[in-house]
């Protein structure tokens, strides 16, 4: 059968919008790359919706520097080699004055060493393995990193819940997981804490039952998770179906509403450390979540979705100290970003370009996330 | 000792449902001698049909967790039966690799308007049959695990039923021997083609909400793994060989668990590849399949 | 093709210019450019084992691992050592042409590995070896720690020019088309279509299979090195089986054992996706629903214009 040419017409309409260079002075352009579809893609939506929530305040406030932000999203769909060519398109073809992007550490390295030859300022929501901001100094983050985080957890495992012997159970196929536990587990033993076992699984998995039942066997009192939400809350699950009570505690990747949907009674009396919570009672928190809400028919923002607000809002605070788009004196403004009240927590930005904020512990209490304890840097 | 026996459980139950989603790609493959790829998207589905009509039942309960499952497996056959129709009918005639490109297809269509529809955070799956946990010495037998072992036995027995004591039956086997000869005797092909994608996604389904029910956290993209293991446990078993399918799924789930609570846990897939690869060196057709020497 | 060798030649010197003149290029084509060169050798290479061969390979993602992992290795752990602090244009592309061919090698190692156990099954089952030695490269790298686990390798010197990708992909069609075409190659086509009468008139069908392997395994290895070294970062993740149907899909979509077909379609399905862009949300749905139609009307592939169809054995 012969192609029927109207096959060709579309794509050819959308190769003419890719040549023609864009060009429009009155508006400020921003580039964001986050994964939309594909494994990750819950990360992605949340953060971009967190985004996007950022831009269209700041725009109903008048903009910044007098010109509207328009807001480029590129989707990488999880894949190997896609947040390059996005980050590239960005730059080269719409001519961004800075980057927002990635959350999955992989894909922010990716990234970096593009936006760091264009001499073009990145700053990553949530990208929390050291190596991110080392690639050069365009490129910054928000959030804090594993080995800080690994620390937190480590101090409040041994000082508060006074733990001796803990299993790990982390996942193998994430940089994140692996990275938090190899930090974790240097502090707690050198705070005089030991490592049971360490036991591993891959994303995407649900079945832990086999992992969990040789934790049981080992009798510890307490399991680290660093893991992400979605294991975390069927790992709680099945613990407590295996009849293992002991504390059960995680790192930042366990902040979302499903946590505690799908966990259930299970994850009551677990902790994590965070650097948001959508129950701190802060007046700038509870502000953006009533606000969210609305914007995002009832639904409450995570930490990713958190983090995706306070990029953008980061972004704009060093424009408008700026008060220029230029690459160098936005790079140096965002660099020069000290005590910024954002949802995530009073961000400053230190000298290795990481963001240096606390982190808070919460606990599971009645089906909410109750504060703990605050460790500063 | 109870640990071994607790994981003995654990990879049970695990494999009963590796073996159920395993059935239906084996069905299809020794009646059209092609690989569904998008049969683990077919499990996403039936689990996420399984989500929206729970809502309207009351929880909890045996009448209204079997009114879901059954609902949910012909929502699905109908998805196969329809799917079979448009991508894959057109196609008989050709070369089966091009079939196989139209369900990778049509496997990620599913994925992609998924996520789209549905989001893809991962939701919680209701609670669909009352649960209880028996606590035997320092084993515990959940009753999710319970009950997806008993259904999955039950609707492996109803299948070797079917296809063994029916006239459909007899004729996807016929089918499955010889297709032209099959024609000539008289079988409606289309109609046996029809019926058997519609059976195998009614099982796929069925594995969907055990699945669901055994790990409550459903999103679009919940079929890949399984069913990527379950294709494995197919080929395990001999593909095209309906026993051998289920045999396939339960040697697979308890390798999986034992692996997973061994000092190699995270080597855990590659042994479970390692085993098949090791087993069809051995048996070029799969435990029990039938090495078909080519006729000159 | 008369002189072979006086195109490949050819080819080489248009990717030289191509190479010369590429300031003038958008970085971002340059880029797209770039991945499509990349998708053609994987493309070509698959294309001698599923196509020509007609040996069902799931597994291609696994050896552009392999190939990307080591040479990447030794561009990290030997490049400082062996080119010091200010190398020559010159040397540091003989480097990177070393460090390449160790990739490429141990790629075709890891051929020889997977081929040879793999070729007493047939059609469906090799499929699925395939796919599981691919998934088994995966979880090994990721466990492996001086390798990066689950972060990958990144940091990896950014020696890919056009100049590389280009002249490295006319290489494998050249090697490919004059494998297959000539005397010794027709066997392959043989294999592919009777390995009961192949072997009747001498041929080695395992023979031929092996060498099918150990080629295009060692062209994915040259391609992930490729690759490596262009995206600086790479993770074991990024090398799973949906990334060997992707590959795939190029070679039948081509039209299996069809040169030119594969090219283009390599080039199609990768310039696909980028001209969605625009309409990213759905890009997936909308590829996904092209290449079902696109097989419904057009069975025989997208651009086999010679009409070779593959027997199908039985009825």
């Amino acid at each position: 059968m012969p192609f029927a040419p109207s096959r060709y017409l579309w794509p050819l309409a959308a190769l003419l919008t890719l040549a023609g260079p864009v060009a429009a002075q009155d508006v400020i352009k921003v580039g964001e790359v986050a994964s939309m579809t594909g494994k990750d893609a819950a990360f992605g939506q949340s953060s971009h919706k967190g985004t996007i929530f950022a831009i269209e305040e700041l725009n109903a406030g008048g903009g910044v520097l007098g010109r509207q932000l328009d807001l480029v999203t590129e989707d990488n769909q999880c894949k190997q080699g896609e947040s390059a060519t996005a980050a590239r398109k960005l730059i080269s073809r719409d001519k961004v004055v800075a980057l927002l992007g990635e959350i999955a550490s992989s894909r922010s390295l990716e990234m970096a060493p593009i936006a760091q030859a264009s001499h073009i300022p990145m700053i990553s929501p949530g990208s929390t393995n050291p190596r991110v901001t080392t690639i050069g100094n365009y490129v910054f983050r928000v959030c804090f990193i594993d080995p800080f985080q690994g620390t937190v957890m480590a101090k409040f495992a041994r000082n508060t819940l006074k733990l001796q012997r803990v299993a790990l159970l982390t996942s193998v196929s994430s940089a994140y997981s692996v990275g938090l536990a190899k930090y974790f587990k240097e502090v707690f033993v050198r705070g005089g804490g030991a490592i049971a076992l360490q036991q591993t699984y891959a994303e995407g998995e649900k079945d832990f039952k086999a992992q969990l039942t040789v934790i049981k066997a080992a009798g510890v009192d307490g399991i680290f998770v660093p893991g992400y939400y979605t294991e975390a809350a069927l790992i709680c699950l099945q613990a407590r179906e295996l009849g293992l009570a002991v504390p059960i505690f995680g790192g930042d990747g366990w902040d979302s509403p499903p946590l505690i949907e799908i966990g259930g009674q299970a994850v009551e009396g677990t902790y994590y450390s965070d650097h948001y919570s959508a129950t701190n009672t802060a007046p700038v928190v509870q502000d953006f979540v009533r606000k969210f809400r609305v914007r995002w028919g009832g639904e409450t923002p995570d930490a990713m979705a958190a983090l995706g607000y306070d990029s953008a809002m980061v972004l704009a605070d060093a424009l408008r100290r700026a008060g220029t788009t230029a690459a160098p004196q936005l790079r140096d403004a965002i660099a020069a970003t000290k005590d910024y009240p954002g949802v995530t927590g009073t961000t400053t930005i230190d000298a290795e370009r990481n963001a240096s904020k606390a982190a808070t512990i919460f606990e599971v209490k009645g089906g909410q996330s109750v504060f703990v304890e605050s460790i500063a840097p | 000792m109870s640990e071994f026996l607790q994981q003995t459980l654990n990879g049970l139950s695990l494999g009963a449902i590796y073996a159920l989603i395993a059935l239906g790609y084996t069905m299809v493959y020794g009646v059209l001698r092609f690989i569904n790829f998008a049969h683990s998207d077919v499990f996403m589905v039936g689990a996420f049909l399984g989500y929206y009509l729970a809502k309207l039942v009351p929880a909890a309960t045996v009448g209204g967790g079997l009114l879901v499952l059954a609902g949910s497996m012909i929502g699905c056959a109908l998805l196969g039966i329809v799917i079979e129709r448009l991508a894959y009918r057109p196609l008989r005639r050709g070369p089966t690799l091009n079939v196989l490109i139209t369900a990778i297809g049509v496997s990620l269509l599913l994925e992609y308007s998924g996520q789209f529809g549905f989001g893809a955070a991962p939701r919680t799956f209701p609670v669909l049959f009352p649960q209880r946990d028996l606590h035997l010495g320092g084993l515990v037998i959940s009753s999710t695990q319970v009950i997806v072992i008993v259904v999955a036995a039950g609707l492996l027995a109803a299948l070797q039923v079917i296809v063994h004591r029916t006239r459909i039956g007899t004729a996807m086997r016929a089918l499955s021997l010889n297709a032209t000869a099959a024609q000539l005797v008289g079988i409606n092909t289309d109609v046996v083609i029809s019926f058997t994608f519609g059976l195998g996604s009614a099982l796929a389904a069925a594995g969907g909400i055990l699945y669901a029910m055994n790990y409550p956290s459903i999103d679009p993209l919940m079929g890949v793994m399984p069913g990527l293991k379950a294709f494995v446990a197919a080929v395990l078993g001999g593909i095209g060989n309906i026993p051998g399918a289920a045999l396939g799924g339960l040697i697979l789930g308890l390798v999986e668990t034992f692996v997973a609570g061994s000092p190699w846990s995270t080597y855990k897939d590659a042994i479970a590849f390692g085993v098949l690869i090791v087993i069809l060196l051995c048996r070029p057709a799969g435990l029990l399949g039938k090495f078909r020497v080519e006729k000159v | 093709m008369p002189k072979p060798h006086l195109a490949l030649l050819a080819a080489v010197a248009a990717a030289a210019l191509v190479a010369r003149g590429s300031g003038l290029i958008d970085p971002y084509y340059l880029d797209v450019l770039t991945i499509i060169g990349i998708n053609v050798i994987l493309a070509v290479s698959l294309n001698l084992v599923n196509g020509y061969t007609g040996q069902f390979s799931l597994g291609h993602a696994g050896f552009m691992s392999v190939g990307a992992y080591l040479s990447a290795a030794v561009s990290l752990q030997a490049g400082p050592a062996v080119l010091g602090s200010d190398p020559s244009a010159l040397a540091q592309g003989l480097f990177f042409l070393g460090a390449l061919l160790v990739g490429g090698l141990a790629a075709a190692v890891a051929g020889l590995l997977v081929g040879i156990p793999s070729l007493r099954l047939r059609g469906d089952y090799l499929a699925i070896v395939t796919l599981a030695f691919g998934e088994i490269i995966r979880v090994t790298f990721q466990n492996i720690d001086a390798l990066g686990g689950a972060l990958g390798l990144n940091g990896i010197p950014p020696y890919t020019t056009i100049f590389w990708v280009l002249a490295f992909a006319a290489l494998t069609v050249f090697t490919v088309s004059c494998l297959v075409n000539s005397t010794y190659g027709r066997g392959f086509l043989a294999v592919h279509d009777d390995e009961i009468a192949a072997a009747a008139v001498g041929l080695n069908p395992t023979r031929y299979k092996i060498v099918a392997f150990v080629v295009s395994a060692f062209f994915a290895g040259i391609a992930g090195g490729l690759y490596g070294h262009f995206r600086l970062t790479i993770t074991p993740g990024g090398f799973d089986f949906t990334k060997s149907i992707e590959i795939v899909v190029m070679v039948i979509l081509g039209g299996m054992g069809n040169m030119l077909g594969v090219i283009l379609a390599a080039i199609l399905l990768t310039l696909l996706p980028e001209v969605l862009r625009p309409v990213a949300e759905y890009r997936m749905i909308i590829y996904s629903f092209l290449l079902i139609v696109l097989m419904i009307l057009r069975p025989q592939g997208l651009f086999n214009l010679k009409l070779r169809r593959a027997k199908r054995a039985g009825p």
